[in-house]
């Protein structure tokens, strides 16, 4: 059974269909048109396949002018639009409906220019998170946020829902990296928002766009804010025998005025699974391990590593490991980077995303065991403990309908507990689909009717992304 | 004379705002009032948010504090100090360039989005502003955000209360996170450099991973040359090793000095505080951010058909310009010389007349526009907070 309502479609848009079809014939190339439906059910879900609708059509433009013509027309034909990166999405921010037509940026990645002296590259959005590293790299320049599915993952996607990664620790998040969009209003009005150039003329209206899902406009360019690599980077492995000393080491770090590029934490399950996956040389017998990342010069990296280690003594750390060379390093990051794909070889499993206050780390930890016992399922905990950002995988057995709806059950308990610690639902992957019936429990009636009255004023219809982030109830009529 | 209502809590301001929209009164919305800027709002009432003050939780090994809008930033400050940490964007103090003595609230600061030389490295206020509490036009108050480092749950209303100059909401109550202060600082100096000369040589530094937190051309006075300055701060081996590193960088563009970590400190606060253009007091003074290799470009206009006195932080890409305060305060040649490249300018000073008279923030396009206002309107229907100020 599924818990997550998708509205039933609306029986007046599924028999316009044709009609539908054949106004965005006129609008696009032939090849950017998806109409049949075994190639409709490409773009029936994202990463969150529990939930599935197979749209009513795929457009995939070309260009801005294109996106434009697009909305335009579906807006004054009252058709829902589903914008759509790579569909990587966890929260299943990229489900379409059956009346919906699916808007797919991925005929547009081109990098359209890169500029060193300014530090930013401008982008198509269709272009993916590693894409746009790898297009500066030779030049020794890089792009920070890097949410584990940055091979995949496109910077459309990753504005919509605010992406961060293991390495926003130091360097922020997506909100952080943007410093201009193209979009498209619903209305096919395009704007230029930002530019090369810092902050805004008037509102911030970037920072609004940045994370709201799809919801207001549909972004068809980027200018992102590009930094030079660093000159080296370490990682180094440290065991504990208790999550408590694990976090308060953490703390301990923090507060000492060092501020590594990444504090990773894995508990027993996942750093079992992860050795067995990656052979990363992950101690086996500590209940939590942090991998911690510093990056400098040689002498720098050195320096960072002996101040951590002196910190780290009075934590009772095990298996304190420096990392010795590239292979060494790159062994480690690939168990922390392939953890969901290792996870997902043993069971099913949801990845949750509530963020808590640092200092909480031990209680929520303790929290988590409880409420998974408490529906018999097991856990595995991983998570960005430098920014409190938690992943905790709940892992079941999908054949099973009972225990899916269980395991669903469990993670909103588990990401209720995060707000109740003074935390909240999602710190990097969005609300989606998945988290939206638990928005009245971060938010009251007034916060969530105003983000709504934005919603209306930009989209009066609602016709973009609607059946995301906010309850269905409560909705304005 | 306007009345001032002093509110000392949430409920209080929601009362004031919510008559206030019923019967159509505009509000002015004042922290400490040390930042005049923007269009004169004409309100019979002021709305001061001096009393709600006070810091509401600071937790130093979570490197995040909140406070009430009304809490002096010198408090916030203080406290942060006693535990060698700091608001990470070096937030601006415009009293010396407006010639006010108020105290500078944090609520203020965060409207402002006020930030500083360490803008190019750490973002501004917005980028470390975590949460806010606001009472919108409706006499609702909201939030959005809150006290942990990442999270993407719901419209980030931070960023758009943040810089939104209490036209948006009443803000009550904000989070920050923080940074350690850095163990020490250095700051490299190359004198005598055209702008454009120096922007290249900022643009060199800038392009090593080296970490410059400071990036500045200061212009000449009376007998000094101009000045380029670059920042560096961290651990003191860190520190030391960069200065090496970049000394190296920068040689080409001829001899560098250093300048040692107590007289770098009050450097970076001048620059901060736009100390080189505080007189002559009568003359208008333009914020202009560009992209930083047009900034020279927009500067030598501006001193060529304007004389004016300019300023160049955030690599160049932040023009401070003085302008005559007659006429339009040259409002027509700024906004030009933006237009020609691209960015936006503010006239952060100048009479209530001049103020009044021409655009005191960069036009938006039409669409752009048309955005704000359709936002404006869920947040203010009633149009009384602050109007006119954007």
């Amino acid at each position: 059974m599924s818990a997550i309502e998708i509205p039933k479609p609306d029986p007046r848009i599924l028999a316009r269909r044709g009609e539908i079809l054949a106004g965005l014939a006129a609008l696009v190339p032939p090849t950017s048109l998806i109409t049949e439906e075994d190639e409709r059910r490409a773009y029936e879900t994202d990463a969150l396949t529990a939930y599935r609708r197979v749209p009513l059509a795929v457009v995939l433009p070309e260009t801005t002018e294109q996106v434009s013509k697009v909305l335009t027309f579906l807006n004054r034909e009252g058709v829902k639009v589903v914008a759509r990166g790579a569909g990587t999405s966890l929260a299943g921010g990229a489900i379409p409906s059956e009346d919906a037509v699916v808007l797919g940026v991925s005929k547009m990645s081109r990098i359209l220019d890169v500029d060193t002296a300014n530090r930013t590259i401008r982008v198509e959005a269709g272009v993916t998170n590693l894409g746009v590293s790898g297009a500066v790299s030779h030049l020794g320049f890089f792009y920070a946020p890097d949410p584990s599915s940055q091979l995949a993952c496109t910077i459309a996607g990753n504005i919509a829902m605010n992406s961060g990664g293991a390495h926003c620790l130091k360097y922020g998040v997506t909100t952080n990296n943007v410093l201009g969009v193209k979009m498209v209003l619903i209305d096919g009005t395009i704007v230029e928002i930002g530019g090369a150039h810092l902050d805004a003329a008037g509102y911030d209206l970037l920072g609004l766009i940045v994370g709201s899902e799809g919801q207001l406009g549909v972004v068809t360019e980027a200018t992102l804010r590009i930094l030079p690599v660093a000159e080296g980077a370490r990682p180094m492995l440290m065991g504990f025998q208790s999550a408590e000393d694990a976090g308060a080491c953490v703390a301990a770090i923090i507060a000492s005025g060092i501020i590594p590029v990444a504090i990773e934490y894995m508990d027993r399950p996942a750093i079992q699974v992860c050795e067995a996956f990656a052979h990363a040389g992950y101690p086996l017998d500590v209940e939590a391990l942090l991998i911690i990342e510093v990056e400098g010069s040689e002498a720098e990296i050195e320096d960072l590593i002996g101040k951590i280690t002196r910190i780290a003594a009075g934590y009772n750390p095990s298996g304190l490991r420096i990392s010795q060379s590239e292979a060494e390093s790159a062994a480690i990051w690939k168990g922390r980077k392939s953890a969901f794909g290792a996870m997902g070889r043993l069971a099913d499993y949801i990845c949750m995303d509530g963020t808590i206050p640092t200092g909480q780390l031990s209680a929520v930890l303790t929290g988590i065991a409880e409420i998974c016992a408490g529906y018999g399922l097991r856990v595995s905990n991983i998570f960005h403990a430098g920014d409190g950002n938690l992943h905790p995988l709940v892992l079941f057995n999908a054949n099973d309908p009972d225990e899916q709806y269980k395991a669903e059950r469990c993670g909103e308990d588990i990401l209720k507990l995060c707000v109740d610690l003074g935390g909240c639902l999602t710190g990097e992957h969005g609300v989606g689909i998945e988290k939206r019936d638990l928005m009245t429990y971060q938010f009251n009636t007034i916060d969530l009717d105003q983000q709504m009255r934005v919603k209306t004023a930009l989209d009066p219809q609602w016709l973009l992304n609607p059946h995301k982030v906010f309850p269905l109830a409560g909705r304005p009529v | 004379m306007t009345s001032i209502l002093l509110p000392d809590n949430e409920a209080e301001i929601e009362a004031i705002v919510h008559e206030a929209a019923q019967s159509g009164s505009a509000l002015a919305i004042h922290g400490g009032g040390t930042r005049p800027i923007g269009r004169p709002v004409h309100a019979e009432r002021t709305l001061s948010t001096q009393l709600l003050t006070g810091i509401t939780l600071y937790e130093p090994s979570e490197l995040v504090i909140s406070a009430r809008a009304g809490t002096p930033l010198s408090e916030i400050q203080e406290t942060l100090a006693a535990n060698r940490q700091r608001l990470p964007f070096e937030p601006i103090d415009y009293r010396h360039l407006l010639g006010n003595h108020g105290t500078p609230t944090i609520g203020g600061m965060t409207a402002s989005n006020s930030s500083g030389p360490r803008r190019i490295h750490s973002g501004s206020a917005r980028d470390s502003l975590i949460g806010v509490r606001a009472t919108t036009g409706r006499g609702e108050t909201i939030k959005s955000g809150g006290r942990v480092m990442k999270n993407v749950t719901g419209y980030d209303f931070v960023k758009l209360l943040a810089g939104s100059w209490g036209t948006l909401g009443v803000l009550t109550e904000v989070t920050y996170k923080l940074l350690p202060e850095a163990e020490t600082e250095r700051t490299l100096l190359l004198t005598g450099l055209s702008a454009e000369r120096a922007v290249a040589a900022i643009t060199a530094a800038l392009g090593t991973p080296f970490e410059v937190t400071g990036a500045a051309h200061l212009p000449a006075t009376d007998g000094m040359p101009t000045r380029t300055v670059l920042r560096l701060e961290g651990f003191d081996a860190s520190v030391g090793y960069r200065t090496d590193r970049l000394e190296q960088v920068l040689k080409p563009f001829g001899s560098v000095e250093t300048v040692a970590a107590e007289a770098s400190r009050v450097l970076w606060k001048s620059i901060r505080d736009v100390e080189a253009l505080e007189v002559p007091r009568d003359a208008a003074i333009w914020r202009i951010s560009v992209r930083p290799t047009d900034g020279p470009k927009v500067g030598e206009q501006l001193v060529a058909q304007l004389g004016s006195r300019v300023l160049y932080d955030w690599a160049g890409g932040l023009v401070w310009a003085s302008a005559p305060s007659e006429g339009d305060g040259g409002a027509s040649v700024v906004r030009g010389a933006v237009a020609a490249v691209g960015g936006h300018a503010m006239l952060v000073r100048g009479s209530p007349a001049l103020r009044a008279s021409v655009p005191v923030f960069e036009p938006e396009a039409p669409g752009v526009a048309a955005m704000s206002r359709l936002i404006k309107a869920t947040f203010d229907p009633a149009g009384v907070l602050n109007p006119g100020r954007m």
